[in-house]
């Protein structure tokens, strides 16, 4: 059924179609809609067993989630900016007890000083967390995500936090024409959830219980190992969404152009459309460019990203986050997948605290790289001019 | 035997107790019989249960667990008749030149 509905109502509509136990959610921009569409389909009794809660912090709210989750409830909660990281406590805790959360994180800036707009610095701080990360391109892949991240994070194989970014305004406010799914294709695609181990108040279990440097080590392999594995399981869950739907979002990685490519454009989220229609463009115009869109951040789909960028002489990275003293954090995932080549390597912070990103601004940063004139290294995009002054 | 890693290091009710934590502190309460009144209150405010009033040679005392103390020294705060004082591990000591 296509409708023309905002990007939170895509999100909350396809969660209602996955079954929650619980939704535990306090609200922050640019997320709230989404959990205030959910919020109306559990007053209006659409959301069949579940629970909503509405915390009194996003600590609590992710806290809820951890014991629903460990007495077997299949979980959701969306939050972004200052509340992901006051849920970072919990949920990197949810990723040892292996807890399948599913978040939807809209990505904003962190403070200071304070914005409530778009950029990937407050997922990016949860790299190393443990929990698996895709960014979405458009509304309706935001839509698609969802069961696909249910099905993988509550898979046996993996059991690991589960959270899909989609850009804050950018997607979130904008109208988009969505094929909102039926409950059928849900239910087919999506089995309910069958934890594999769980609390009842007459079975009582200790999560995450303690372990001493004699046993510590052997939890984390086992993380990674799931991590490992899930590489695997997300790609048949892309693959069989592809067959089940006929969107085909492709794998961790859609590489465009990129076989004869003297230089390979990299995005993630929505600007990925943009910088598309640019290369799309150049290449008519007889340059010899192409696209590497990220889908998968955590697990790093590393063999993926080598393979597309094996033939490239210049690597250009869209950066939206960055890791002050070094650089942007998407060049340094993508360097490393590219350990042993030698391609010139260019990356350009754009977009920080919901700068607009001109066509102009893409246009010159992939011409100028392609011409041979910037430095390599790490760049910001457009920034006035100015002086630093105390107060 | 090979070692158990349980998903998400769960664990059964009481097996907490297999885990010693009384080698973690750097002092340890030591309880003065004669002074202490077993009053209760190092017992009601231990954060681990680890001090708890026993009779004792037909008196009431304050006897601490070593096993799981972890030497944090609340017991030795609380004390109304000063019966508590915290000493040092022997192996913290060190003679400094």
């Amino acid at each position: 059924m296509r409708k023309v509905v905002r990007g939170f109502y895509s999100i909350a509509y396809s969660v209602k179609l996955c079954r929650p136990n619980v939704i535990a959610a306090y609200p922050i921009t640019p997320q709230t809609e989404i959990v205030e569409n959910l919020a109306s389909m559990y007053a209006n009794g659409e959301l069949g067993e579940c629970e909503y809660v509405t915390a009194e912090s996003e600590f609590g709210a992710a806290s809820i989630l951890v014991g629903a989750s460990a007495a077997g409830a299949r979980t959701f909660t969306a939050t972004c900016s200052q509340g992901l990281i006051l849920m970072s406590e919990v949920l990197i805790n949810a990723a040892g007890m292996r807890l399948p959360i599913v978040l939807v994180n809209t990505n904003r800036a962190l403070s200071a000083p304070l914005s409530i707009w778009n950029d990937h610095q407050d997922s990016m701080i949860l790299r190393d967390a443990g929990l698996m990360q895709i960014h979405v391109e458009s509304n309706q892949e935001a839509h698609d995500m969802v069961p696909v991240a249910f099905k993988v994070a509550e898979n046996h194989k993996v059991m690991l936090p589960f959270m899909i970014n989609m850009d804050g305004y950018k997607l979130t406010h904008a109208y988009e024409p969505i094929d909102l799914l039926d409950q059928e294709t849900i239910d087919e695609f999506l089995p309910s959830y069958d934890p594999p181990v769980y609390m009842t108040t007459k079975n009582p279990l200790t999560f995450g219980s303690y372990a001493p440097p004699q046993y510590y080590a052997e939890f984390r392999v086992v993380m990674q190992n799931a991590m490992d594995r899930a590489r695997k399981e997300l790609e048949n869950a892309y693959k069989e969404w592809a067959e089940i739907t006929g969107r085909d979002w492709g794998g961790h990685v859609v590489a465009e152009n990129v076989e004869d490519a003297e230089l390979v454009a990299i995005a993630m989220g929505s600007l990925t459309g943009m910088v598309r229609d640019v290369v799309s463009e150049l290449r008519t115009q007889g340059k010899k460019v192409g696209l590497l869109k990220i889908r998968t951040l955590r697990p790093f789909p590393i063999e993926e990203v080598r393979k597309a960028l094996k033939n490239a002489e210049k690597i250009l990275v869209f950066e939206r986050a960055v890791s002050f003293g070094h650089e942007g954090p998407v060049g340094m995932e993508v360097k490393s997948a590219c350990f042993g080549l030698t391609p010139e390597f260019y990356s350009f912070a754009v977009g920080l605290g919901g700068r607009d990103i001109p066509r102009e601004e893409i246009v010159k940063i992939i011409g100028n790289v392609y011409e041979g004139k910037v430095e390599q290294g790490f760049h910001f995009g457009t920034v006035k001019p100015f002086e630093e002054v105390i107060v | 035997m090979v070692m158990k890693i349980t998903l998400g290091g769960v664990s059964k009710p009481h097996s907490s107790k297999n885990m010693k934590t009384g080698d973690w502190g750097t002092e340890y309460p030591v309880v003065d019989e004669e002074k202490c009144t077993a009053c209760k209150a190092c017992e009601y405010l231990c954060p681990d249960a680890c001090i708890v009033v026993v009779e004792k040679d037909d008196k009431k005392v304050a006897v601490p667990d070593y096993e799981y103390c972890k030497g944090c020294g609340v017991c030795f705060s609380v004390c109304p008749a000063d019966a508590i004082r915290m000493e040092l591990k022997e192996i913290y000591k060190l003679e400094v030149c």
